[in-house]
C-alpha cells in the first residue's frame, strides 16, 4: 500500500489513479455524478491556502471540493 | 404535451429553452443559474406544447434542492429533450442513460457541438443515435444551429428500447464512448492555461482582488459617465424647461400641480427636491439609478458569461467558512448588489437551512443594491473618498462580525464547497446584451411602480402630517441616538418602500456629512425593501424572516449609534 495518498496530499499539477473514497454515500455519489470514481485517472490542479478547496481535473471535467473531502479521497500517483 | 429540457448544469439548457420558446430567460456560464423551472410553449403543427426549463441536474439520485425540484418534475413530463455538452459526452451521457430508463420519449440535444470540433473533440452522432435508440442532433444553442432540426423530431419522438443494467452503468457509458468518440490530442489552450493561473491561490488571489476592483471602477466610470454626459444633460435641459411650461398650465401650485411636478425652488425644478412624480419622480430611477443599473449588469453580464465567477467562489470560500458558508455563497452577494431581489432567489443554490439563513440576512443587511448605492454616491460623492469609504467599510464590517456571529448562533450544519468550474468562454455578444435587455426591462417594471408610490406617499404624509408625527413619536431613537433631524423618520419609513427614493428624501434636510453616513448606514441595513421582503418570506419561511428582520434592526441601530458616537470628528 505504498504510494497512496490522500487527494490534500498529491502535489499540485501531478496526476494519480483514484484507489478509494472512504467517504459517505453522499461524497460518493456526487463525486459519481461528474464522473470522478474509484479506478480514473485525475490531475490535482490546485490546493487552496488554509484548508481551501482543492481543484482537480477529470477528463474535460474541473471541480473543486472542500478541503474535508479532498481527504477522503485517496489516491496514487502516476 | 409537456416537454422537458433536462441536462447537467450548465451545459446551455435556457439558451436552448430561449431558442425554442422566444421566452427570456437569464442564461449563464456557471452552474446554477437557473434555480426554478421556467415555462414556456412552442408551437408545432398549429398545436401549442408546453416547454419547461428544469434546473440542472447531474443525476437523478437528487444531491441538492435544485436537483430535487428537477427530479420531481420528470413525473409531469411527456417528452424529454436531453441537452447534453458536447464537449464532455462522457460525464453528461450519465444522466442519458438514467433518462433512458424512465421510458419516455427522449431526443438528445448535441450542444456546444462546434466548441467540441474546435478543442479537437470528434463525436459519431449517427452511430451515437443508432446504439442508443434515439434522436441525437448537434446543435449550437447560442447561435440557433440546430434548433430547427431538434423542432423536426418532437412530434415524432418516443421512448428508446435501448437495455443495459443499471448497476454497470459506467461501464455501458464506456463502452459507448469508445466507440463513437475521438479525441485528437492538442496542447493547453490559452485558455486553459488562464484557468490554471486563475484557480491557484497564488496567482488566484492577486487576480481576483484585481479584477473586483476593476469591476467597482469600472461601474462607476460607465455609470457617472451616463449621468454626466446623457441624463443630467437631458433632464435639465430638456425636460426640466417642459416641465415648468406644463407648471405654468397647472397654474403653478394646488395639490395636482404639487403631485406630478411638487415644489419649485426659486421658481426652478429641483429633480433632487421638487418631489413630484413627474420631476423627482422620474428623475430618481431613469435619471439616476439607471445608468448605474445598465453598468452594474454590463459588467456582472460579461463576468457570468465569460466563466469567471465560480473561480471567485474557490477564492473566497475560506473566508465564506468563517460564517458559517462555503465559497458559492458569493453568487447572492454580488447578485445582492445590483438588486437584493435576485440576490434572495440566489441563497438557493444553497444546501442547507443554515448557510440559506444566514446567506440572505447577510445580503439583505450588508449589500446596498445599485439603486441605494447610486443615490448614496450622488449624496456623499462630492466629499471625495470619506464619506463612502467610511459607509462601504462599516458595511463591510457589520457583513464579517455579523456573519462570524451567526455561525456560532444558527443551528444546523455547513456543507463544504463542491462545484463544477466551467470552461472560460468568450461571452456571445448578441446573448450578452439581451441578457442586458431583459435584466434592465425587469429594472423598469419592478422599479418605476414603487418610486411613484413613495413620491406619492411621501407628498400625502407631508401634506397630512403623517410623517411629522412619526418623527415626533420616534425622535428619540433617531435624534439621540442616532443623531438625525426627526424629519430623517420619514425616510426611514419609505425606505420600505424604496431605499433610493428614502435617501433622495434627505437631500432638503440638508445634513452635515456625519449624519449623512449615519444615514445611508442605517437605510442600508435596517430592512430590506418591500420587493426584497416578500421574497425573503418565499425562502425562508416567516418565522425565519422575523428573525432575520429583528436582527437587522437591531444591528442598525447598534451601528448607527457607534458611528454617531466615533464620527464626532466629522
Amino acid at each position: 500500500m505504498d504510494n497512496i495518498k490522500s487527494l490534500v496530499q498529491l502535489s499540485q499539477g501531478k496526476k494519480a489513479i483514484i484507489k478509494s473514497i472512504n467517504g459517505g454515500h453522499g461524497l460518493i455519489q456526487r463525486l459519481d455524478a461528474l464522473g470522478i470514481r474509484v479506478g480514473k485517472e485525475i490531475e490535482k490542479v490546485s490546493t487552496g491556502i488554509a484548508h481551501g478547496p482543492v481543484v482537480l481535473r477529470c477528463g474535460n471535467t474541473e471541480v473543486a471540493i472542500g478541503f474535508g473531502m479532498a481527504q477522503k479521497v485517496f489516491v496514487k500517483e502516476v | 404535451m409537456k416537454i422537458l429540457l433536462m441536462g447537467n448544469p450548465n451545459v446551455g439548457k435556457s439558451v436552448v429553452f430561449n431558442r425554442l420558446t422566444g421566452v427570456d430567460v437569464i442564461s449563464s456560464n456557471y452552474p446554477g443559474t437557473t434555480i426554478s423551472f421556467t415555462k414556456g410553449s412552442i408551437s408545432i403543427d398549429d398545436k401549442d406544447h408546453e416547454v419547461i426549463d428544469v434546473p440542472g441536474t447531474y443525476t437523478l439520485e437528487p444531491t441538492c434542492k435544485a436537483e430535487e425540484i428537477a427530479v420531481k418534475m420528470l413525473d409531469d413530463g411527456d417528452i424529454i429533450i436531453n441537452v447534453v455538452d458536447s464537449t464532455n459526452l462522457e460525464r453528461n451521457l450519465n444522466l442519458t442513460l438514467q433518462l433512458i430508463k424512465q421510458k419516455k420519449p427522449l431526443i438528445i440535444c448535441l450542444n456546444l457541438w462546434d466548441e467540441a470540433s474546435h478543442t479537437g473533440i470528434a463525436i459519431n452522432e449517427k452511430k451515437l443515435e443508432n446504439l442508443l435508440n434515439c434522436p441525437c442532433v448537434p446543435c449550437c444553442a447560442i447561435t440557433g444551429q440546430g434548433i430547427k432540426e431538434l423542432v423536426n423530431h418532437i412530434s415524432s419522438s418516443k421512448p428508446s428500447n435501448y437495455y443495459f443494467d443499471n448497476s454497470k452503468r459506467w461501464y455501458e457509458i464506456g463502452n459507448i464512448i469508445n466507440q463513437v468518440q475521438k479525441i485528437t490530442h492538442k496542447h493547453h489552450t490559452f485558455f486553459e492555461t488562464l484557468s490554471d493561473i486563475s484557480i491557484r491561490p497564488i496567482t488566484g488571489i492577486p487576480i481576483t482582488i484585481i479584477v473586483l476592483f476593476l469591476t467597482f471602477s469600472l461601474i462607476r466610470f460607465i455609470g457617472e459617465s451616463l449621468i454626466g454626459y446623457v441624463f443630467e444633460p437631458f433632464f435639465e435641459n430638456l425636460w426640466a424647461p417642459l416641465i415648468l411650461k406644463f407648471s405654468t398650465i397647472l397654474g403653478s401650485k394646488g395639490f395636482i400641480h404639487d403631485l406630478l411636478i411638487g415644489k419649485l425652488l426659486d421658481g426652478d425644478i429641483d429633480f433632487g427636491q421638487s418631489f413630484g412624480l413627474l420631476t423627482t419622480g422620474l428623475f430618481v430611477p431613469i435619471g439616476a439609478v439607471l445608468p448605474y443599473v445598465f453598468a452594474f449588469y454590463i459588467v456582472l453580464s460579461f463576468l457570468e458569461d465569460s466563466g469567471y465567477l465560480p473561480r471567485v467562489a474557490v477564492m473566497v470560500d475560506v473566508i465564506m467558512h468563517k460564517l458559517g458558508l462555503h465559497g458559492l455563497a458569493i453568487m447572492p452577494m454580488l447578485l445582492g448588489f445590483g438588486c437584493n431581489v435576485p440576490g434572495a432567489l440566489a441563497t438557493r443554490i444553497l444546501e442547507t437551512r443554515k448557510e440559506r439563513f444566514i446567506s440572505a440576512t447577510l445580503m439583505s443587511i450588508a449589500v446596498p443594491c445599485m439603486a441605494l448605492q447610486a443615490i448614496i454616491i450622488g449624496l456623499l460623492g462630492k466629499y471625495g473618498f470619506t464619506g463612502l469609504g467610511i459607509v462601504f467599510f462599516t458595511l463591510f464590517l457589520v457583513w464579517l462580525i455579523l456573519g462570524l456571529i451567526l455561525r456560532k448562533l444558527v443551528k444546523g450544519t455547513s456543507p463544504e464547497i463542491f462545484i463544477e468550474i466551467p470552461h472560460y468562454r468568450i461571452p456571445y455578444f448578441p446573448g450578452l446584451l439581451k441578457k442586458i435587455w431583459i435584466r434592465l426591462k425587469w429594472f423598469i417594471k419592478e422599479a418605476l411602480p414603487f418610486v411613484f408610490l413613495g413620491v406619492i406617499l411621501v407628498n400625502l404624509m407631508y401634506s397630512l402630517g403623517i410623517i411629522q408625527f412619526i418623527g415626533n413619536i420616534t425622535a428619540p431613537v433617531v435624534s439621540i441616538l442616532l443623531g438625525l433631524p426627526k424629519e430623517a423618520a420619514g425616510a426611514l419609513f419609505i425606505g420600505f418602500l424604496r431605499k433610493d427614493i428614502a435617501v433622495g428624501m434627505l437631500v432638503p434636510l440638508s445634513l452635515s456629512l456625519k449624519q449623512l453616513i449615519v444615514a445611508s448606514v442605517v437605510l442600508s441595513m435596517y430592512f430590506p425593501c418591500v420587493a426584497t421582503f416578500t421574497t425573503l418570506i418565499k425562502e425562508l419561511g416567516i418565522i425565519d424572516m422575523l428573525k432575520s428582520a429583528i436582527i437587522m434592526i437591531i444591528t442598525s441601530l447598534i451601528v448607527g449609534s457607534f458611528l454617531n458616537l466615533i464620527l464626532f470628528f466629522l
